[in-house]
């Protein structure tokens, strides 16, 4: 106990030197908190936007679909495949879609088209398509007209009211063929989707396709976003072989591997960021050494065992990395849900990639609890590493030649 | 002289610096027999091999020759951390100067000692109490190092050295930073402590007015005994 007053002690003789090895680990405990809060938050928002707009967090689909995207590979609907489906936990909603091309004409345009036939209700639910409505109304169930992509209607010169006309192959090879009235325009941030997007309800599709009953795809939604990889898999056991359940980080590899590539440069970025934090740490603790060398011999002279000397300034680095970086976290605390509720603009080619995909480069940081720990954790962590230094020098420690000045 | 109790038996000891090139003979083949109550005064020019020949005394320095015995224990024999233990046990040390922990007060700087051995509060209060009487310091209990003049500085070091109880105490240039009142002072309560608590003392020193005080003389020249004198006429006369 004596020992950790006098450790207490010990950390203030030098006041001015205490307080920049705290403030510098303070403020690097807060800048990386920042860093990965920004970085984490980018990514959920990232992932919130990809999924919610089409492709939902994990799809079922008839085994082999995925390789061949038809209708042939398509199966027929039913409760009790939902209800298994929605047994699973974590699984909130689902929906189905009928999903095929088709080629869309009006007068003399005609242009490729992907149609998805939905039940309109579960759809919104998952992807909230009736909020991309700009025109027109939403579906319902029993609907005869279609919703068509903003960019697609121009394409074709139709608007809200128009006919639109479909030739396509159903399923089986049949041949399908029908008119429909626009009975809304869906305007998306994806071009891709916005180019080729038309909905309509899944039984006007089916029947539109002579796929009576059948369907593509379920869309399904999770509660715990973090919790995807487990809940594909127990969904994936639950339906058996027969069905191919697919996260989203298999339907989008391109948007997996963003994250990852940002996730590594961002690792070099916390690396520097850590160096520099060592250098700091480090550079006190040479100095705070050489000042003392003096009166560490004449401890270990007098009697003091070195184990003892070797706890003393073990204390005295543990007070000094753990207030800075409790002070870090409590400070980083209000600084990142600041930039939660008022969220940075990124520019450059991080806006254009997110662009591409069709959202705003807005990013809200991340408030999640598990960024304060592990980064005031790893700075604790360097700091306790780099004070056995000290322990290193005391080890060796010689009474007679530390005592020589 | 010789019938008294050996608290220090010193035997053919040598300490050689840089062996393998231009070898320094800084202790050479010394001789020394301390007894109880002794309060001698190790002299010599600069680098005849006082301080490294009290610090082969001590435990601090590895001698390369010879056999050191500190109350029938030969400290060369003892392994570096049973040898930090000899010296808290049974050697006080009091070095030129920074002797003190800065954070510490006077009090707490003679406690230290104490607390490194484990002991009870009532105790460390009392011998604190009592060396601090003795120094003449009762006033300055809770002063800091920085507050105090070199000379008190001195003298809580002197407190500090004999916290443990131990029956020598070795000193470097104890009074080499000090004025000659402050040296005479610190001489003055070395020579009490000496006197009523048989305290021994083995101190190195320039000055001409502290070898005076000593009851002995040993004289260093390039690291081998030179001369070893009895000043007991003089203190007869004192
Ligand atoms: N670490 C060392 N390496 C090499 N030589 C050393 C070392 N320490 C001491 N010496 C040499 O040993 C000799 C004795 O030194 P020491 O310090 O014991 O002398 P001293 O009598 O205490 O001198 P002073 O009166 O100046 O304090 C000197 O010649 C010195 O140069
Ligand atoms: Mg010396």
């Amino acid at each position: 106990m004596w020992l950790v007053k006098m450790a207490w002690k010990n950390i203030w003789r030098n006041r001015n030197r205490t307080l920049i090895t705290m403030s510098s680990i303070f403020f690097a405990v807060i800048l990386s908190v920042l860093t990965t809060s920004l970085k984490q938050g980018a990514f959920d928002n990232l992932v919130k936007n990809v999924v919610s707009f089409y492709a939902g967090y994990i799809q079922v689909h008839k085994n082999g679909y995925w390789d061949e995207q038809n209708l042939d590979n398509s199966f027929e609907a039913s409760n009790k495949i939902e209800n298994k489906i929605l047994e699973t936990p974590n699984i909130s909603d689902v929906s189905p879609r009928l999903e095929s091309f088709a080629l869309a004409s009006s007068r003399d345009l005609t242009k490729g088209c992907l149609i998805i036939g939905i039940d309109p209700t579960k759809e919104d639910k998952i992807t909230h398509l009736k909020s991309k409505i700009v025109q027109g109304g939403y579906l319902k169930a029993d609907d005869k007209g279609v919703l068509l992509a903003a960019g697609l209607a121009d394409r074709l010169k139709l608007k809200l009211n128009d006919t639109i006309v479909l030739i396509s192959q159903g399923y089986h090879g049949a041949t399908a063929a029908g008119k429909y009235p626009i009975k809304g325009i869906l305007k998306f941030g994806s071009p891709e989707l916005n180019e080729k997007m038309l909905a309509m309800p899944l039984a006007t599709a089916q029947d539109f396709f002579s796929a009576y009953g059948m369907i593509t795809t379920y869309v399904l939604s999770i509660r715990k976003t973090k919790e995807l990889e487990e809940t594909a898999i127990a969904a994936r056991s639950a339906l058996g072989e027969e069905y191919e359940v697919m996260s989203w980080e298999e339907i989008m590899p391109d948007i997996k591997q963003h994250i990852q590539t940002d996730t590594n440069n961002m690792k070099y970025v916390s690396g520097v960021l850590y160096m520099l934090i060592c250098f700091g740490i480090f550079g006190t603790l040479l100095m705070m050494m050489t000042e003392r060398k003096f009166e560490m011999g004449m401890l270990v002279a007098i009697g003091m065992r070195k184990g003892k000397l070797l706890l003393l300034f073990l204390l005295e680095s543990v007070f000094t990395v753990f207030i800075g970086c409790l002070l870090g976290i409590v400070a980083s605390i209000p600084v990142v849900h600041y930039f939660n509720k008022r969220p940075l603009r990124f520019g450059g080619s991080t806006a254009e990639a997110f662009a591409r995909f069709g959202f705003e480069p807005v990013f809200p940081t991340s408030t999640d609890a598990a960024n304060f720990i592990n980064q005031g954790v790893i700075v604790l962590i360097i700091g306790l590493v780099l004070s056995l230094y000290p322990a290193y020098v005391i080890l060796r420690l010689d009474p007679v030649s530390a005592m020589k000045r | 002289m010789t019938n008294g109790k050996a608290i220090i038996d010193a035997h053919n000891i040598s300490k050689i610096y840089n062996a393998d090139t231009i070898p320094v003979y800084a202790v050479n083949n010394v001789h020394l027999h301390i007894e109880e109550g002794e309060f001698t005064a190790l002299v010599g020019p600069s680098g005849s091999g006082k301080t490294t020949l009290l610090n082969l005394i001590g435990g601090l320095d590895k001698a390369d020759a010879g056999n050191i015995y500190i109350n029938n224990i030969d400290i060369t024999k003892l392994s570096a951390g049973k040898l930090i233990d000899f010296r808290l046990k049974n050697i006080g040390f009091v070095f030129q100067s920074f002797n003190l922990i800065p954070v510490l007060t006077a009090k707490e700087n003679v406690e230290f000692i104490m607390l490194l051995q484990g002991a009870g509060k009532t105790e460390r209060l009392q011998r604190v109490q009592q060396l601090f009487k003795e120094i003449g310091l009762e006033d300055k209990l809770n002063s800091r190092p920085a507050e105090l003049s070199g000379g008190q500085q001195q003298r809580v070091a002197v407190a500090r050295a004999l916290a443990s109880k131990p029956r020598f105490v070795l000193a470097d240039e104890p009074t080499a930073n000090l004025d000659s009142k402050s040296a005479a002072n610190l001489l003055d309560i070395m020579e009490m402590l000496n006197k009523e608590e048989k305290i021994t003392f083995l101190f190195s020193t320039h000055d001409q007015r502290v070898i005076q005080r000593a009851r002995r003389v040993v004289t260093l020249v390039d690291g081998a005994v030179a001369e070893d004198t009895s000043n007991t006429m003089m203190n007869g006369k004192l």
